[in-house]
């Protein structure tokens, strides 16, 4: 399942039919698993993965502020998906570089130092890359 | 690669390494660590490659993590024994010219504390490494993590060698029950009463698990040895087999730990190829081998029952202690779990006896531990110092005290199953027993320190909130008391709470931990518990006088800026997102016209104290700001 999840990004239902099948598990166990470890997603998720530190020195950093500022401002929650596709937000537990903490990790590029203005300007960015793209393709 | 036989051949080889590492007279161990890496340490270990291109006499080592991830990406250069900080990409060519040819030391790479003008060349000299000893840490920035034979001409395996050729199973046992090894991972337990209960349980395999599901936030030592120095880990598991019996091995990695795992399944080949794994090993007749699990994101897996049944592929849940994983534990077969560190500890013991490790640290709790000091802390970074030390030597010596000049508040040991301890309890010695009676516990290691600037009930409900998202929910105290303290953390925080909420805590903190499953559960109230214990004066403050010490709960607090400080820049009204900020008319100062904050629009977001160049932007209660917003504009207009 983790390796599933890697190549698609998420579970899609397909799989997990096919997982019940093959190993003869029965797919209410499958979705217990599923649904239990956080790396599991059931639905499929966005175009940039934004992974924010909040583990504890994060959070006596400000991670919390950061938080707030992507949910009030740009819309995107913990654990989910932006109506557009773009972004999904995960909140992970301590990525193990406290000293450059709060980190914020943009699809596996960690990010330290963070404030709510540099988290805007690489919202912003993302958000301007897209319609520049959009704009090229149409 | 003909496989070890006998403790002439393994010391032989070891010489051989050696010799093949002496052949350099150069060294340049660059901090490969996970910190180092974030701010900038790939792109200077390829600009080294490229400066050094292929040079004969100069051994390139992207190590492990160094410790003092403050001021990474690191560099030291031996034998001139400098250690570089801050080096950027184009610092490189000047090493190499410089350093490397003509053994000159750069003075401006050199660490210099804030405030007191020293600078500090080599690393026994820097306050932060001077305090320490390091035993488990000591090759980190001394061998190639993915070269087993850097490991082995420091002597690696050499503990392997002894024990299973010259040592019975018995004797091995022995002298890890005369260390007084206690288990690294959190509770303390002794290491030698596990595996002697683990060899004496009936069954036919035997089980040796090494935990590196290193779930606590601010946490990360068990991912600096695995990544600095997995041979250790793998010396001590396959010691440990011999000593009890083991048939087989597993470790469970934490799914965010992707370089650690790298690193681990790199050095169990090359154990595998040199025959330290496998079949027969060193001709002993022991058959052992280790597999590698990973974890699926979930806290509570690090509990060991709950990790065995992760690791038959199920849900983590945990069940009842009074059924002991030595006796039942994977696929309830005899099962001996210890962590990452508890591991890498006993190559050290085998080699250097349980004497030598008793000479370390306290009595009760011999050894050294290893931290990860974060926070609100000078000098972050992973340290690994003698047991017994005190808090303060921690904090203020190694660590070099609060950030910014700023006044302590609190540290928090142990995670989320640990507690808060003031300024009052910064002279006891760090050992398990100490802090546990102190309301805290030693926990895996992680030290978090927070100045007057965090607010405790903020951090109380953090723990709460996060435990709250891991509890498994199979038991019901740990599931609901977990809620319902949380919601009375929020009331507080939000300027709604009521003189006998600090009761109910206090009940529901109890009832949770006396009757919860497992570990965590029991552990879960703890930062609550201590938090009320030693700061009762902040819960007070939020509940009578709605105010927030730390100026962190956002209800309790509003912006405002300073009209004597303000230079009228105008910086704070370029990047406030909501407009809040206005200039004030006729008030002129050296730069343009004095700012203001209106409260009714501000959303408190933070951004334009970050980005004030005067500092001028005061976070206060309410009452304080909307006092001065009076002033300053109703009287005005």
């Amino acid at each position: 399942m983790l390796a599933v999840q890697e190549k698609f990004n998420w579970l899609p239902p397909q799989a997990l039919d096919y997982i019940s099948r093959r190993l003869n598990v029965r797919k209410p166990r499958i979705y217990h698993i599923a649904t239990f470890y956080k790396v599991f997603s059931l639905e499929p998720r966005g175009k940039h993965i934004l992974q924010l530190c909040m583990g504890t020195a994060c959070h006596v950093r400000g991670a919390k502020l950061i938080a707030d500022e992507l949910s009030r401002r740009h819309g995107i929650h913990f654990g989910e998906t932006t109506d557009d596709g773009l972004f999904t937000l995960e909140r992970v537990n301590c990525l193990g570089a406290c000293a450059i903490g709060p980190i914020l990790v943009v699809d596996g590029d960690y990010k330290g130092n963070m404030t709510t203005n540099r988290a805007n300007a690489v919202i912003k960015r993302l958000k301007r890359e897209a319609t520049e793209e959009d704009a090229a393709n149409a | 690669m003909p496989k070890l036989g006998t403790i002439e051949q393994v010391k032989r080889f070891q010489e051989k390494c050696k010799t093949a590492l002496d052949k350099f007279p150069l060294v340049v161990s660059l901090c490969h660590g996970t910190a180092c890496c974030a701010i900038g340490a790939k792109e200077l270990a390829a600009a080294f490659e490229e400066a050094l291109n292929g040079e004969k006499s100069v051994k390139f080592i992207k190590s492990g993590c160094h410790g003092f991830c403050e001021v990474g990406p690191l560099v030291v250069v031996r034998p001139l024994d400098v250690v570089y900080q801050r080096v950027k990409p184009s610092d490189v060519p000047e090493i190499v010219e410089r350093s490397l040819k003509k053994g000159e030391v750069i003075d401006r790479l050199l660490y210099r504390p804030r405030g007191n003008g020293k600078v500090y060349a080599k690393e026994e000299e820097i306050p932060f490494y001077a305090k320490q000893s390091k035993v488990v840490l000591a090759l980190n920035s001394r061998i190639d993590p993915y070269s087993i034979d850097d490991y082995m001409a420091y002597g690696g395996y050499g503990a392997l060698a002894k024990a299973l050729l010259e040592m019975t199973p018995d004797e091995v046992l022995q002298e890890i029950v005369d260390a007084r090894l206690r288990g690294r991972g959190g509770g303390g337990f002794d290491a030698g009463r596990k595996w002697k209960g683990c060899r004496s349980a009936p069954g036919e395999r035997r089980h040796i698990i090494c935990n590196a599901d290193e779930g606590d936030p601010g946490a990360f030592m068990d991912e600096s040895i695995l990544e600095g120095n997995p041979h250790s880990v793998i010396e001590g598991m396959v010691i440990g087999a011999w000593a009890i019996g083991g048939t087989d091995g597993f470790i469970y990695v934490r799914n965010e730990y992707p370089r650690a795992l790298r690193a681990f399944s790199n050095a169990l080949k090359q154990a595998r190829e040199y025959g330290f794994l496998g079949e027969n090993i060193l001709s002993s007749g022991m058959d052992f081998d280790i597999k590698v699990s990973r974890g699926g994101g979930a806290f509570v897996c690090g509990e060991s029952s709950a990790l065995f049944r992760s690791l038959e592929g199920d849900v983590g849940e945990p069940r009842a202690k009074y059924i002991h994983s030595v006796e039942r534990g994977y696929h309830d077969e005899p099962t001996n779990l210890n962590n990452v560190e508890t591991w890498a500890n006993v190559p050290h013991i085998i080699n250097r006896g349980a004497k030598w490790f008793r000479s370390l640290g306290t009595e009760d709790s011999p050894g050294t531990k290893v931290f990860s000091l974060v926070g609100k802390v000078e000098n972050t970074g992973l340290i690994e110092v003698p047991m017994g030390i005190t808090l303060k030597e921690v904090i203020f010596e190694i660590g070099g005290g609060i950030k910014e000049g700023r006044d302590f508040k609190a540290v928090q040991t142990g995670g989320p199953s640990g507690g808060m301890l003031s300024q009052s309890q910064l002279d006891l010695p760090v050992d398990f027993d100490v802090l546990t009676e102190a309301g805290s516990m030693m926990g895996s290691g992680g030290m978090i320190v927070m100045d007057e600037g965090t607010c405790v009930v903020d951090v109380a409900k953090y723990f709460t909130d996060f435990l709250i998202e891991e509890s498994c929910g199979k038991c019901l105290p740990c599931r609901e008391g977990l809620m319902h303290m949380s919601r009375i953390l929020h009331r507080i925080t939000e300027g709604q709470g009521e003189p006998k909420d600090m009761e109910s805590l206090k009940r529901l903190g109890d009832a949770v931990a006396v009757a919860s499953l497992c570990g965590l559960g029991t552990s879960a109230p703890n930062p609550v518990l201590s938090s009320i214990k030693y700061f009762e004066d902040e819960y007070l403050a939020h509940i009578n006088e709605r105010r927030c010490p730390g100026r962190v709960c956002r209800a309790l607090i509003s912006y405002h800026i300073d009209p004597d400080t303000c230079t009228g820049c105008g910086t704070c009204e370029k990047v406030c997102p909501v407009e809040a900020i206005q200039p004030v008319a006729g008030e002129e100062r050296e730069e343009g016209l004095l700012r203001i904050i209106d409260l009714a629009v501000c959303d408190k977001c933070d951004a334009c104290r970050e980005v004030c160049p005067e500092e001028a932007i005061l976070v206060e209660s309410p009452a304080i700001a909307l006092e001065h917003y009076r002033e300053n504009v109703t009287e005005k207009r």
